[in-house]
């Protein structure tokens, strides 16, 4: 924990002022989902409203990653508060960061957020993916990356990987165990793409893409979509469910392209996870559940360190002996993450929702034993966007 | 219009606060933009300084000469003009004057590229004359 002292004294608090009452998502073990656009964005928040017992006639404030003006018009919301904040993957936990300041300020009262993306199904109905933006998004990328042949994003992680175990000995087989330790959790989960058991010789076997990475280390592209609802912590008692608290939250960004990672073995998590530890009052022991966003399973890893759940360049040998998995000490990921659960391209949301899932006791077979604290910790672009949420079944 | 691309590399434009690069990389020559307030070379090329903000920018030759930082080989190419190249080695290269340039590994077995291996600038002919800098194994 960050020992810096601040003059808070003027300071309006966000810690335990807001909470998320409201959730919904949606995945398919064939990938594929019968909605899409903003016919499945729309059935989501009817959903995560339904889930809170709000009305759309509640929702003042409207959060989308990258659409500020076009949603709130189908939604027919004339929002105080609009969002469009994109940081990849990472989006919905900046959402809630911004959400839960601008609750505990008075500025908006109940604030969506939605996701909906269909790349499975996409290609059936010839449509191009929705996500990712194309090359035409970054023209620096475009110059000093593009010509060389990265495969993106599995590329710019592969380097992360490589970089990892030049410095520190990790092998591909600790962070095929990180697949292994999802997997067996993905089995408690009728809705996840993948439900048969792995073994570390499987993600080995699988085909190299990018090495280090094999196909297994890497996220799926499925269909999905989610939502979140949050008002504050006054009115959310009153509500249909037990509301999972903001406890903490916590931002950095530090690069767009790879090139200009400072350092690739050390994510901007480390700056994110303190903010958010230090603003809800946890330690490392208080935590019950992790979400950790696992693009590849050098994400997970990485931020298994930065989060400063073990050492730096110890995250091998940490997950190593299955920790994160069902039983262990660590349960992490445990709706079978994006590796193994559902990735549409935005995987953000859905830590949310598992987070507040199982803070509620509503997991059903992969329920997390007495979980109270879950840390949510999102990651967008290459590495780039870190965004961490501590919420809790208490304030 | 431009041309299209012929098949292989995609060849970028010029944007202006890299003319001085791709006219250097006509003569094979790599040169990298310098802060002439803070005294130190930055990469990518942009019109300001990103440690500074200010538009002090000169450009200097670089040695060419750097250290792979990290290195993944690419066994599917990234877009059909990479096609015939895989498997191909996309790295990381920190060069001597001390910036990082996402590149490829070149004129090597692509199991050889480790981590730390030393490296010099090589080029490859563009379509339009310019040369686009990639890296082979020093020479010793």
């Amino acid at each position: 924990m960050s020992t810096t002292v601040r003059d808070t004294t003027d300071t309006p608090q966000v810690r335990g002022r807001a909470a998320i009452v409201g959730v919904a998502d949606a995945a398919s073990p064939t990938g594929d989902l019968e909605l899409h656009g903003r016919a499945l964005e729309a059935a989501m928040v009817r959903e995560a409203l339904d889930d809170a017992g709000l009305d759309i006639s509640d929702v003042d404030a409207v959060f989308g990653a990258g659409d500020a003006m076009g949603l709130p018009e189908f939604l027919g919301v004339h929002p105080r508060w609009v969002d469009g904040t994109m940081t990849g993957g990472s989006s919905f936990e900046v959402h809630v960061q911004h959400a839960a300041t601008a609750i505990a300020l008075g500025l908006c009262d109940v604030a969506v957020s939605v996701y909906a993306a269909t790349p499975h199904s996409d290609r059936r109905r010839g449509r191009a993916n929705d996500f990712g933006g194309g090359r035409g998004g970054n023209f620096a990328a475009m110059t000093w990356e593009l010509p060389y042949g990265m495969r993106m994003p599995i590329g710019a992680y592969a380097l992360a990987a490589s970089r990892h175990m030049a410095e520190f000995g990790t092998t591909s087989e600790q962070l095929a165990q990180i697949a292994v330790s999802t997997r067996e959790w993905a089995t408690r989960n009728p809705r996840a793409r993948f439900q048969d058991p792995l073994t570390v010789d499987e993600v080995l076997a699988s085909n190299m893409v990018c090495s280090p990475l094999h196909k297994l280390d890497c996220c799926l592209q499925t269909d999905g979509a989610g939502a979140f609802v949050m008002t504050s912590a006054a009115r959310a008692r009153d509500l249909r469910r037990p509301p999972a608290y903001v406890l903490g939250v916590g931002t950095c960004t530090d690069h767009s392209m790879i090139s200009q990672m400072p350092d690739l073995t050390t994510t901007a998590t480390a700056v994110s996870g303190p903010i958010a530890f230090e603003m809800a009052g946890i330690d490392h022991d208080d935590v019950d559940l992790l979400m950790l966003y696992d693009s590849f399973t050098i994400t997970t890893l990485l931020l298994l360190e930065d989060l400063g759940f073990c050492k730096k360049g110890e995250g091998g040998s940490f997950v190593e002996d299955g920790k994160l998995g069902p039983g262990g000490a660590l349960p992490t990921n445990t709706n079978g993450g994006g590796l193994s659960y559902t990735h549409p391209g935005m995987y953000g949301m859905f830590l949310l929702v598992e987070a507040v899932r199982q803070l509620r006791g509503d997991a059903g077979a992969r329920q997390v034993p007495g979980c109270e604290v879950a840390v949510a910790s999102g990651s967008g672009g290459v590495l780039s966007a870190m965004s961490t949420c501590v919420l809790g079944s208490s304030v | 219009m431009t041309p299209a691309s012929p098949p292989g590399r995609f060849e970028p434009r010029v944007a202006e606060e890299a003319e001085v690069f791709w006219s250097a990389t006509e003569r094979r020559e790599l040169v990298l933009p310098w802060c002439t307030s803070c005294g130190k070379p930055f990469w990518y090329p942009r019109p300001v300084c990103p440690r500074c903000l200010r538009p002090d920018v000169e450009w200097r030759p670089a040695s060419g000469r750097g250290a792979v930082y990290a290195v993944s080989v690419m066994h599917r190419p990234a877009h059909p003009g990479m096609a015939a190249r895989v498997p191909y080695a996309v790295a990381l290269v920190d060069l001597e004057e001390g910036v990082r340039m996402l590149t490829n590994v070149v004129d090597v077995d692509v199991d050889e590229v480790r981590v730390g291996m030393e490296v010099q600038v090589t080029w490859e002919p563009m379509s339009d004359g310019r040369n686009l800098p990639v890296f082979a194994p020093a020479s010793t």
